[in-house]
């Protein structure tokens, strides 16, 4: 693992803010009126080498701009970021080297290139040696089964095939951090299973550092220990997944099948959420046991069923989201 | 290695074109007949206008056709590539890459060059010489510096054509300004009309601008009418043009990352 040859986090974010300044035509004035528009403010947080991180937050919450920063192509208008070391919008061709991007919506292929083509002029424009080029690319072509792809121009692939094209055109120089931004959108359920598996594999066998925007939850339960979720441009959560359910203050319910319709079930420690005919819905905080309440409702009423519902991952989002608004 | 490879296969991408560059030669050629007729009644009245006989004015004329595309006069080219994955955001993953990007683009329309000049060049000359006589470079040593000016030609068409594109980070589309540029371009590049005929300061102005280096700097050379260090500051003239306006590029490119998103998520 080469991540570790350098102390201190492999990626830091100090302070971080860009502002964009913005021409709005402002009615009854002939002039368009200039209005700064903050993007990213106070942003900090670190990742280590061989860390998986999902980085989550609404549309326009300022996920790009902080890639863009990390990667480069965009300068800090403020704060500090710093990249094994570099500074990236200086430094950003050396860096380049190091790092590895996937866009779910874009191809980082060449169109009219055979997928072969394109994976030749990567190899020349990162300088990989022969051997390893070989190697790596035996490697993704079996672990993707791209093998009968490789001859197709890139405009004749399946999206799910020009996705793992260009995963292997990501990781063929061997990064140390690969950003992927929206990975698995528009794969179908074998395709996403098939590419977060990849993922997982190459974080444990390489140590490559995974730093994953993305809308699917799921990319983020089967992938990410750790979670940064930021909104109007801002880190509101940076934790585990785990701590984010407790963090959202979210609740489990527990759904009760009674045996005849009664009112509200009253007790300690759960509250009713909804009725409907005999069945009711309780809901009580996620850290809490279900133990003594089950107790509790089968001591006082005629039960004919009990489940209980684990709290949803995106409904803690959502409430993290509104309450930062 | 790697500005090479994106050079050839620029190149290749280029020659799946064939029914294109052929109805281009025959554009280009049915203009040099044209412009032939009309420089020999210009020079029929004035023999010796702008120095130049009969004979340098209708090879003139086919050097122009020549060039036209190679240089790609009136825009277009690979910069056009570039305007549009601005447009579209696609520059992002340009930029990510560990190669700058004005050398990569400039490989790319070098690659493109090359296949203009083996078919849009070659063809129209062949045309000329058959047809009407063009006389060709008197010397090896002419013969080799109007090669190198022909690249520089390409080079310094590139900056200014790099530059358009590159409007796009602000102006969202080139298409306005290449037009216009284009337009420019034909006039006082000495396309239309050798520069040696624009009178007084005009011609002044005109001669001490880039787009000279375009078609009349090679032509001249071409011609033989710069010799020794005459023919040194020719080529001089051209690498300074080269040079400022590649530096020019690597500016704005470094401005419109400071200053300008690139478009979409």
């Amino acid at each position: 693992m080469t991540a570790d040859h350098t102390s201190g986090p492999l990626i830091d974010v100090r302070d971080l803010e860009r502002t964009f300044d913005v021409r709005r035509r402002v009615e009854g004035r002939r002039r368009r009126t200039r209005e700064q528009v903050v993007a990213v403010h106070d942003l900090t947080f670190s990742v280590d080498g061989g860390e998986m991180v999902g980085y989550i937050g609404p549309n326009g919450a300022g996920k790009s701009t902080t890639i863009k920063m990390l990667t480069g192509i965009l300068v800090p208008t403020g704060g500090e970021v710093r990249v094994r070391g570099l500074d990236p919008s200086r430094q950003r061709v050396e860096l380049a080297r190091r790092i590895g991007v996937v866009f779910g919506q874009r191809s980082t292929l060449w169109w009219d290139l055979p997928l072969r083509d394109s994976f030749d002029l990567l190899q020349k424009m990162y300088r990989i040696s022969p051997a390893r080029y070989r190697e790596n690319l035996d490697r993704f072509v079996d672990l993707l089964d791209l093998g009968a792809q490789l001859d197709t121009p890139v405009r004749q692939l399946s999206l799910g095939q020009r996705m793992r094209g260009d995963i292997t055109a990501a990781l063929l120089h061997d990064p140390e951090v690969i950003y992927l931004d929206e990975p698995t959108i528009g794969l179908d359920v074998v395709s996403k299973g098939r590419l977060r598996e990849f993922l997982r594999a190459l974080n444990r066998e390489r140590g490559t550092t995974l730093l994953l925007t993305t809308h699917d939850l799921q990319d983020i339960e089967a992938l990410c220990d750790r979670v940064i979720v930021i909104d109007h441009g801002t880190s509101v959560y940076d934790g585990t997944l785990a701590g984010l359910h407790a963090q959202g203050g979210s609740t489990r319910t527990l759904v009760v099948d009674l045996v005849d319709e009664a009112p509200p079930i009253d007790v300690p420690g759960a509250e009713v959420r909804k009725v409907e005919g005999p069945r009711q819905w309780l809901s009580f905080p996620s850290d809490a046991s279900a133990a003594p309440i089950v107790a509790a409702v089968a001591a006082s009423y005629a039960v004919a069923d009990l489940s209980i519902q684990e709290p949803d991952i995106e409904d803690v989002i959502r409430d993290l989201y509104s309450r930062g608004a | 290695m790697l500005h090479v490879a994106v050079a050839t296969r620029t190149f290749r991408r280029y020659a799946t074109y064939r029914a294109a560059t052929l109805s281009g030669i025959f554009t280009n050629s049915v203009f040099g007949i044209i412009y032939s007729y009309a420089y020999l009644a210009l020079w029929d009245a004035n023999p010796s206008a702008g120095g130049y006989d009969s004979q340098d004015a209708v090879t003139y004329v086919w050097l122009g056709q020549a060039l036209l595309m190679t240089i790609a006069l009136w825009g277009g080219g690979t910069t056009d590539d570039l305007a549009e994955r601005i447009r579209s955001g696609d520059v992002a993953i340009d930029l990510y890459r560990p190669v700058g990007l004005v050398g990569w683009y400039l490989a790319s329309d070098l690659g493109r060059a090359a296949y203009h000049l083996l078919t849009r060049g070659f063809g129209p000359t062949l045309i000329g010489l058959v047809v009407f006589d063009i006389s060709l470079p008197g010397s090896v040593l002419d013969a080799g510096a109007f090669a190198v000016s022909l690249v520089l030609a390409v080079i310094v068409s590139f900056a200014i054509r790099f530059l358009v594109a590159s409007t796009a980070f602000w102006l969202l589309d080139q298409s306005g300004v290449k037009v216009m540029s284009g337009a420019f371009a034909i006039f006082i590049s000495g396309m239309m009309l050798p520069l040696v005929l624009f009178p007084g300061w005009l011609g002044t102005l005109a001669n001490a601008l880039p787009w000279a280096s375009y078609v009349q700097v090679p032509a001249d050379i071409w011609l033989g009418k710069r010799q020794g260090t005459d023919l040194l500051a020719a080529l001089g003239f051209q690498v300074m043009w080269a040079v400022v306006l590649i530096a020019a590029c690597h500016g704005v490119l470094r401005l419109a990352t400071r200053k300008v998103v690139v478009q979409g998520g």
